[in-house]
This record gives C-alpha cells, sequence and structure tokens, in this order.
C-alpha cells in the first residue's frame, strides 16, 4: 500500500523545548489509524505538525501529494465562538470553502450536499439553528458535516469524543467508517482503548518517541502500555532521562 | 404641526439637508463595521482607534487649515500606524493587544491634543473633537459618500472570510492563506469610516454612531444581517432625531445623534425579544414566540 504521510526522524515541540522525539513511522493510505499515549505523550502536537501549524524543529514530516485541501482537521478545543450568530446551515457549509473559497456562489447542487451532509450526522430540521444553542453532543455533530463536505484524502481527528454522549459516539464512529470505506486516511487521536480496540484496525503508540506501530491488537498490550507510562513520568520528573532508556 | 417639527426643518435649510444626507452616508457605512466589531468583542478597539486618528487630523489642519483633504489623509496615515504598530508589537512582544492598542493609542492622543493646542485655537480643537455635521460642505459630502460605497462594498466581498475569522480563526487558517489579510482589511474598514465620521461627529462622537447601534442591534436580530440591517435603521432614525433635537433647542448636533441613539440602546436593552432584560426574565414568552 502507498505511503500517504511518513515521520522521517521528527522532532516537533513549543519554544523548542521537544515534545515529540525523532519519530519515524509511516501512514498507508486509506489506513484507519488511532494515536495513543498518557497525557503529555505529544498526541496533538503530531496532528498539528500535518496541519503545518507547527514546524518540525528537526526531522521532517512528508506529505507526498497531499496539499491544504487534502487536509481536514478537527482541532481538540475548536476555538468556535459559540457566541456568534452563525447558524448551523452556515457553519456546515463553510466546509465547501475549497470550492466557494472566500468569494463564491453557493450552487443548488452545493447546497443539496450541505442538507445531505447535515442529514448524514443527524442533524435535520436544526438547519436554521443558531450554533450558540447547540448541546456539546449536537456541536461535534455539526463538525462532522462539515469535515464530511470538506471531502480530504486525510481527516485528523483530535480527541473527537471526549466529553460526547454514548449514541453520539457511536453515531460519528460510523461516519469514521464510512470515511475508511471510501477509502480515505484517518488519524485520530484517541483515550477509549475499548474503542480503539473494535474501531481502529492501526495503532500508533506515542510516549514523547514512539512506542509501538502496527495492528491494533499487537500495539495495545500491556506491556507497551507500561513502556509509555514509564517513558512518560520519567520525562516529566527533572532532572530526567528521555524516552526509551528510562523504561 | 408634524410638518414644523419633521419635515419643515429639512425643507427649509440646506444646511440640515446636508447634514442628513452625511449622517445617512456614515451610518451605511459605519455601523455594519460596527457590528463586526461588537462580533468580535473588540467594541473598544474602535474607542481606541478613535483616539489614535487624532494628531493626522490636527496635523493636516496644521499644514492646511480646515482642509477636509489634508485631515483625512493625516486621520488615515495616523489610524493605520497606531493599528499595525499595536498589532506588530503582540506578535513580536509577550504584550497582549489590547495593552499595546491602549499604550499607542494614549501616545497618540496625548500628541495629537498638543499639535492642536500648541498651533490652533481652541475652537479648532472643538471643531476636531465634536464635528461640524451642521457645516459639512459639497466636497465632504462627496467624500463621506465614497468612503461609504467603498466601505460597504468592501465589506459586501469580505463577508465570508470576516465571519470565519470572527466565528473560527482556526478553520480559515486551515482551509486558506486570507486569515491575515482579513485581519488588516477590516482594521482599515475601521479606520476608513472612523476618519469619516470625525469629519461630521468629532473623533469622539463618530465611535458612537459605530458601536451603539450595533449593542442595539444585538437584542433584536441573532444573525448577521439582520443584525445590520437593524444597526443601519437605528442609526440613521437616530441621526434624524438627533439633527432634529440639535435644530429645536439648539444644541451641539453631534451629542444628540449620539445620545439619541443612546436612548434606542437603553430601549432596547430592556425590551428588545433576544436575551434583553425582559427577554431573560421572562423566557416562556420567548419560546412561544
Amino acid at each position: 500500500m502507498n505511503t500517504v504521510v511518513s515521520f522521517e526522524n521528527l522532532t516537533l515541540g513549543y519554544d523548542r523545548l521537544p515534545a515529540i522525539q525523532q519519530l519515524e513511522a509511516e501512514i498507508s493510505e486509506g489506513s484507519l489509524t488511532a494515536i495513543v499515549g498518557p497525557n503529555g505523550a505529544g498526541k496533538s502536537t503530531l496532528l498539528k505538525g500535518v496541519t503545518g501549524a507547527l514546524s518540525p524543529l528537526e526531522g521532517k514530516i512528508n506529505l507526498g501529494s497531499l496539499t491544504r485541501d487534502d487536509i481536514a482537521y478537527l482541532p481538540q478545543q475548536s476555538d468556535i465562538d459559540r457566541s456568534f450568530p452563525l447558524s448551523v446551515l452556515d457553519l456546515v457549509s463553510m466546509g465547501l470553502w475549497q470550492h466557494i473559497g472566500a468569494f463564491g456562489h453557493l450552487s443548488k447542487s452545493m447546497r443539496g450536499r450541505v442538507s445531505e451532509a447535515i442529514s448524514a450526522v443527524g442533524l435535520t430540521g436544526l438547519e436554521n439553528r443558531p450554533i450558540g444553542s447547540l448541546s456539546g453532543g449536537q456541536m461535534q455533530r455539526v463538525l462532522f458535516a462539515r469535515l464530511l463536505l470538506q471531502d480530504a484524502r486525510l481527516v485528523l481527528l483530535d480527541e473527537p469524543f471526549t466529553a460526547i454522549d454514548a449514541r453520539t459516539t457511536a453515531d460519528l464512529v460510523e461516519i469514521i467508517h464510512r470515511w475508511h470505506d471510501e477509502g480515505r486516511t484517518v488519524i485520530a487521536v484517541l483515550h477509549d482503548y475499548d474503542s480503539v480496540r473494535t474501531n481502529f484496525p492501526d495503532t500508533l503508540m506515542l510516549a514523547r518517541e514512539l512506542v509501538a506501530h502496527g495492528p491494533t491488537q499487537n500495539v495495545l498490550t500491556a506491556e507497551n502500555q507500561f513502556k509509555a507510562r514509564q517513558m512518560c513520568e520519567a520525562c516529566a520528573s527533572t532532572p530526567h532521562v528521555c524516552g526509551k532508556d528510562a523504561a | 404641526m408634524i410638518w414644523d417639527a419633521i419635515i419643515a426643518p429639512f425643507a427649509d435649510f440646506g444646511f440640515m439637508r446636508r447634514a442628513l444626507l452625511g449622517c445617512v452616508a456614515i451610518s451605511l457605512g459605519a455601523t455594519p463595521v460596527g457590528v463586526f466589531l461588537m462580533l468580535r468583542r473588540m467594541s473598544l478597539t474602535g474607542d481606541a482607534m478613535a483616539h489614535a486618528i487624532l494628531p493626522g487630523a490636527a496635523v493636516g489642519f496644521l499644514v492646511s487649515g480646515l482642509s477636509l483633504g489634508a485631515m483625512t489623509i493625516g486621520g488615515l496615515i495616523a489610524g493605520m500606524a497606531v493599528a499595525l504598530a499595536s498589532g506588530f508589537v503582540t506578535r513580536v512582544t509577550a504584550l497582549r493587544e489590547d495593552a499595546s492598542l491602549a499604550a499607542f493609542y494614549l501616545i497618540s492622543l496625548a500628541l495629537g491634543v498638543l499639535i492642536v493646542s500648541t498651533r490652533g485655537s481652541n475652537v479648532d480643537l472643538m471643531h476636531i473633537l465634536f464635528g461640524t455635521v451642521l457645516a459639512l460642505d459639497n466636497a465632504a459630502l462627496i467624500l463621506l459618500c465614497s468612503i461609504t460605497s467603498i466601505s460597504v462594498f468592501t465589506l459586501a466581498l469580505f463577508l465570508r472570510p470576516l465571519v470565519l475569522e470572527c466565528a473560527d480563526p482556526q478553520f480559515l487558517k486551515s482551509v486558506s492563506g486570507l486569515s491575515a489579510v482579513t485581519h488588516f482589511t477590516f482594521l482599515s474598514l475601521v479606520v476608513v469610516n472612523l476618519v469619516a465620521g470625525f469629519q461630521a461627529l468629532g473623533t469622539l462622537m463618530a465611535v458612537g454612531i459605530m458601536i451603539l447601534p450595533a449593542a442595539a442591534a444585538r437584542f433584536w436580530a441573532n444573525n448577521i444581517g439582520g443584525l445590520i440591517v437593524v444597526a443601519v435603521t437605528v442609526a440613521i432614525l437616530s441621526s434624524v432625531a438627533g439633527l432634529l433635537l440639535s435644530y429645536h433647542f439648539s444644541l451641539p448636533s453631534g451629542p444628540s445623534i449620539i445620545l439619541v441613539t443612546g436612548i434606542a440602546y437603553g430601549v432596547s436593552m430592556f425590551f428588545g425579544p433576544v436575551g434583553s432584560v425582559i427577554a431573560q426574565a421572562f423566557p416562556r414568552a420567548q419560546i412561544n414566540s
């Protein structure tokens, strides 16, 4: 299978302090990969690196033929101003940005696609509701509808199910499977190992460095989880020996 | 009776008609910009920018007297300089935008007052601070209407990125490179409209017609189109009422207009259907309506 994203000796961080060190990994096209690891392991940082919001301190992220239009990103805590007077329809429509851009017209067929996306996430009937009146779960559905319209080859999700009810989670997992069936590459940062085992064929475990990457049942072992925790705890204490040497 | 009170002042006096046209132009241009200032929680930024344009206008005044062109260009340069300088300081230092903007506008304001008072008379200072809506000449009206046209057109063109920049800046950054352009275009619109406003209402009052109608509209509408329509309507009606008050009771016109918008804001705050005092107190009535 083709590689869609590869990390080559990648070091990413903030203010020159590395959050991820010397990561070597390849994500194949069409794979459905969960990124797991303890708090502070660099999971969100890795996604920010792929979106280009964060530049590597060392090494590189090879995106091959992917451009900005091919990548859709759902941040962990999106800084959407929920008090802004925007309707569900308005916000979802923005998923068509790469077609309509800043100045383009929303054609009738595009409107049809917007309604389809809204119905796919189960929000039909709420099109004209202001986003400020939605529950957390409904808001996440809105953001998934927008992701659907972005029609991206690579979808990045940062903890999409945190603080979301079980019913919504189940519906949104369904959408992730749909993307997978359509051959899109999906990378999601997740905390719930049970959900990862049932829904994600591949897993990349991170603890500032790569712990393991491969089929989920080979990665999510008790041994790896223990190792990851130790690696991260070692990093949190000062003075410390970071990464694999500590484990 | 109604004729005498409302129509006659405009029918009989050219200066009243000019003032009205000037105010309508400002309402159409500045008020929609004010709506976005409010939505971006930048209402006080508008106020700061209004003070920041003073030294530029003062220098223009010194160079060529009460010439609108010179004062406008001066005001534009000063406003842009303060906007860019504070944006720059925010990006390269640890100081936050509110503090850096406050620092620059205070320096700018002090400089402006100093320039006007060393070289001009107090009357001149009053002209710049409080405007001369009853003495707008043709050149001033053409300038006002041009600025309004440019402003409305630009806002229409940039509406989508501007809305996204306010509501979901992270998303705009992820799909488009227009983020910085949008921010700068918006700041330019603020400055341009304040400069237009200060010809008529003065630097201190210009920001009033920008912010107060927008704040009033927040209690009447909960979508952007509605907010803009309500805000512009409030601004135009307040201009008419303010001019009439100033005519009948010999009051200064700028403050009269702004005070009427203030009354509109007060009434909206209590009786508007969206989130007002009454609407919050009787939420059930809101659901049924």
